[in-house]
């Protein structure tokens, strides 16, 4: 058996602010979030390989698997609960209308991944986005329809970036 | 893509209406949960008392536990309390995987918990029960097992000999099943044959990897007897009666909920020891109990699929034509059948279709399925498929090339013809509403492969290894009672559903049926919108609570629009015939006189219509204005099975094209072309969701996925690092297009679509591979085609 320590560490998650909460040294940050009913992250293999676990920490797209609780001490965090900006809600309509999601368990991770490409704010071709999201495993769709719906998706914000 | 023309079914009402939704792509608006988070999966489920399972699992793939010694482990934070099998066997009856309708099949007697000897690595033998997860985990590994290890009975092909290992003593030797097909006479039919083409292909193990991994909740409620299950399956009413049965507990006091559930390709669909442990332990413990497997347990526990080797022989005419067929399919299951659906309708489905898109008078199909000392195998999407076409294609591939005909051609040659259905397998099974001469010509205009013969020649000049290859396939849809039922397991092949006008005008539906993401609830509301005249957005769907919804089968063997639908559509013109007729009375007229559009009962010429609104709120508030014995019935109820034939058949033609690295053994998939034909497509759009998924997931079996093990039966690969599945930068895009022959089995006309993607593409890429290899005379023909072997096929290493 492990040593079991708990550790005080303050953080934001979706805007909400966790100010001196103690967590436990060995949790990962994907057990932790899920322990706050944040439930919408999914955990799939937890060794950091499928991706459905993806979260957003600092701005950049983290798996949650592989970064413990107690390292998120002063970060910001986005959960998939917490992608309700205009760009997102795009991304997510989009992701409907082209079926880009069968079971759903790995949307969460599939939009956290779309989120850092658009954040590029530059074109992709298909096979740079397959590149983009070769991280993030799906068992359903093929990929194809999430491929589609990135594309479109870039291809939407960037008219609206060139049009100021 | 013009989805109206799709629906080409008269059946179902003209395609030009205010209210049809048969046959239109129309967004899964149900799936925005996923999108936002808020989706209900087994592990997002947190019970008051709950507690948390860790499973000890057998090390070894065939050893004898001498001793446990659990009292360490006991003394672990957090550990409310261990069992062992003893413990368990208390609570929960032992089963046994077989069935009775397809000659002998023997397997032992199986128990949740290894009783004395574990018999594949990942066998459950303790439960540590505790406050978290880790609790238990920690706890597991204070828990002290002696172990007698025995040598295990790994290879299938050396099982059957005299000096093998048998892993059940009882049964005398390693032998689980063997059946034996003959049609006509094969040794006449070879000895007939100007030409006699033969292979051998292997196929490995592989697995589902389901992204969300089995899970369960189990909540026994002593003061009601109750039993609560929340399952990620895809059968809760056959998980119902089988709760019921093994826990003797009374079946109506077994709720099985199935939610949300993150993919299940039939791994879902089985019995589990460490499932019915959990359920054991919260009967026994009085309080909820959580399960869901992490990846190793996934990749040691869950089902795993093929693990076949099969060798054929073709005979032909000189012209081509085929004569007959042989084949002789070995294949290896684990230590046990499993139950309730039995490790044997793999091979049962490639002795029936093998050679099943053409006439093939002669026909012989040997199927030999034994034990072995590895995770069970059985049924995964496209059971048998994979296998049957890969045998029957490599082989019709060899009869052109000796005859020196093109692949294309020698289909055409052989193929039963559209209009001569219905009709039958080489094996005897009765197929109708088939197209494979359309089908075929059709990916043919697609492929162009006049122009890919050209590129291909201009490529090997280059020193480009490009090939392409083409395939027909049957797939098994819709089952019949014949499939499960009539073996004696409680496994339902009819579907109910139930439909109610509400007080709202809403319109609410229950099915039998299960989502698992293929868009069963969208389809649903489309038949109940589609065929009352009411809008999508009036209609909601339950589905997965067996106290909820009527009896029925569940989502398995792409069964849920063939038979769920054409149930829900039944129940639908029920009530909107019952609609009519207080309509009728209401509006003081002749029910055919009226029809129901846009949530109205309308006139038909014209006239002052009456809105579902007010005509359920007359019903359900003020039935006083209504005359004495008004039916006031607005719901109904409907349950369809599939009568007269084993299963509805569909049929695809698929073509690829790749290109192989001469350096690194790499196959590059540059094209996939698919041709279906599903029948009656309820939304274009999903059905070539599943054709592609489908596809990807035979990419993976065909080129990536193997459960590798040693020669002690222990799995090498169980990560997702190690197991390789397909990735989206390795992925083609997919070009799917369509046939529509209608099953007349149904009003609905629509067969099933979920497996032909993975049933087929296996062997397209195979033929696709070896028309390049073709070139340099060499072939391969073990699967998954990874880059090493086609390093040592073209005698680079």
């Amino acid at each position: 058996m492990q040593d079991n320590k708990s550790i005080i560490i303050s953080f934001t998650v979706n805007n909400e602010i966790f100010d001196n909460v103690m967590v436990s040294s060995r949790l990962h940050l994907g057990d932790y979030l899920r322990s706050l009913g944040l439930t919408g992250t999914h955990l799939g293999c937890e060794q950091g390989a499928c991706g459905a676990c993806t979260v957003e920490v600092d701005g950049k797209a983290v798996r949650s698997c592989l970064i413990l609780s107690s390292q998120v001490n002063g970060s910001v965090i986005r959960t998939i609960e917490g992608l309700d900006d205009p760009l997102m809600e795009k991304v997510k309509e989009t992701f409907l209308k082209h079926n880009a999601l069968q079971c759903g368990f790995c949307s969460s991770g599939m939009l956290m991944t779309t989120k850092e490409i658009l954040n590029q704010k530059k074109y992709f071709n298909r096979e740079e986005i397959r590149t983009e999201i070769s991280g993030n495993y799906c068992r359903c769709t093929g990929y194809q329809s999430i491929v589609d719906a990135i594309e479109e998706s870039i291809t939407t914000n960037m008219k609206e970036i060139n049009n100021g | 893509m013009d989805d109206i023309t799709l629906n080409q079914n008269p059946k179902l009402g003209s395609v030009d209406r205010p209210n049809s939704y048969i046959g239109r792509s129309l967004t899964r608006d149900g799936a925005i949960k996923h999108l936002e988070g808020k989706g209900q999966f087994v592990d997002d489920l947190i019970l008051p008392r709950m507690v948390n399972l860790a499973f000890f699992r057998s090390p070894y793939a065939h050893a004898e536990i001498k001793s446990i010694n659990i009292n360490e482990a006991k003394k672990y934070p957090g550990v409310i309390n261990i069992y062992i099998a003893e413990d368990i066997d208390e609570v929960c009856k032992p089963w046994v995987g077989v069935l009775g309708h397809l000659g002998e099949m023997r397997s032992p007697e199986q128990s949740p918990l290894v009783q004395n000897t574990a018999r594949w690595q990942g066998e459950p033998v303790a439960i540590v029960v505790a406050n978290t997860r880790a609790q238990a985990e920690d706890a597991v590994e204070a828990i002290d097992i002696d172990w007698l290890e025995k040598e295990p009975q790994i290879d299938m092909e050396t099982a059957l000999q005299k000096d093998a290992v048998v892993i059940h003593k009882e049964l005398g030797n390693n032998l689980f099943w063997t059946r034996t097909v003959e049609q006509g006479d094969v040794q006449k039919g070879f000895n007939a044959s100007s030409t006699v083409v033969e292979t051998t292909l292997d196929f490995a193990r592989h697995t589902g990897v389901t992204l969300e991994p089995r899970g369960i909740v189990a909540d026994w409620n002593k003061s009601e007897e109750k039993m609560t299950i929340y399952h990620n399956g895809q059968a809760p009413h056959m998980m119902q009666h089988i709760i019921a049965k093994h826990f003797n507990i009374s079946e109506g006091l077994v709720r099985v909920v199935s939610k949300d559930v993150g993919g299940s390709f039939g791994i879902k669909v089985h019995v589990y020891g460490d499932e019915m442990a959990a359920i054991a332990v919260s009967k026994l413990l009085g309080r909820p109990v959580k399960f869901v497997a992490d990846r190793l347990e996934s990749f040691t526990t869950d089902i795993h699929a093929r693990c076949h080797k099969i060798s054929g022989k073709l005979g032909l005419d000189d012209k081509g034509k085929i004569i007959a067929m042989e084949i002789n399919d070995l294949s290896g299951i684990g230590p046990y059948s499993m139950y309730p659906r039995t490790s044997a309708i793999e091979t049962n489905q490639v002795l029936n279709l093998s050679g099943a898109p053409y006439i093939i008078p002669n026909y012989k199909a040997v199927g030999t399925v034994v034990f072995q000392n590895k995770t069970p195998m059985c049924q995964y999407r496209a059971v048998g498929h994979p296998i049957a076409v890969a045998i029957t294609e490599a082989l019709v591939d060899k009869g052109a090339q000796a005859i020196g005909i093109r692949s294309d051609e020698i289909r055409k040659i052989n193929f039963i013809p559209d209009n001569k259905y219905p009709n039958k397998t080489p094996s005897g099974v009765p197929l109708e509403d088939l197209s494979h001469q359309a089908a075929m010509n059709k990916l043919l205009k697609m492929m162009n492969i006049s122009y890919l013969e050209k590129q291909k020649k201009i490529d090997l000049e280059k020193g480009i290894l490009t090939g392409f290859g083409i395939i027909s396939m049957c797939e098994v849809t819709n089952p019949s009672p014949l499939f499960y039922g009539a073996g004696g397991a409680h496994i339902s092949s009819q579907d109910g559903a139930t439909i109610r006008l509400e007080g709202s005008g809403a319109v609410h539906v229950s099915s039998s049926i299960t989502e698992q993401g293929q868009g069963t609830e969208a389809i649903m509301k489309q038949i109940a919108a589609d065929q009352l005249g009411v809008s999508m957005d009036t209609v909601r769907v339950t589905l997965g609570d067996t106290d909820a919804t009527p009896y029925g089968g569940g989502t398995w063997a792409s069964r849920g629009a063939g038979i769920g639908g054409e149930a829900l559509l039944k129940a639908t013109r029920i009530l909107k015939n019952n609609i009519l007729q207080i309509a009728a009375t209401i509006m003081q007229t002749d029910i055919y006189t009226l029809d129901i559009e846009n949530n109205m009962v309308i006139r038909k010429n014209g006239g002052e219509g009456i809105s579902l609104k007010k005509l359920a709120e007359t019903v359900y508030y003020r039935g006083q204005e209504l005359p004495q014995g008004t039916n006031p019935e607005l719901i109904a109820t409907s349950s369809f099975f599939i009568e007269g034939i084993p299963f509805v058949f569909t049929n695809s033609a698929m073509g690829c094209l790749l290109s192989i690295d001469q350096d690194t053994g790499l196959t590059k998939i540059k094209k996939l072309w698919v041709v279906e034909d599903c029948g009656t497509q309820i939304n274009p759009k999903l059905v070539e969701e599943q054709i592609k998924g489908g596809v990807v997931q035979g990419i993976g079996g065909a080129l990536f996925e193997e459960c590798v093990y040693d020669d002690q039966g222990n799995m090498q690969n169980a990560t997702m690092a190690d197991y390789l599945v397909p990735m989206a930068s390795e992925m083609p895009d997919i070009i799917v297009d369509h046939v529509v022959t209608n099953s007349g089995r149904s009003i609905i006309g629509a067969k099933g679509a979920g497996e032909a993607g993975t049933g087929g593409a296996p062997s397209v890429i195979m033929n696709a591979i070896n028309n390049a290899l073709f070139s340099i005379n060499k072939e391969v023909t073990s699967q998954p085609i990874t880059p090493e072997k086609i390093l040592r096929a073209i005698g680079k290493i």
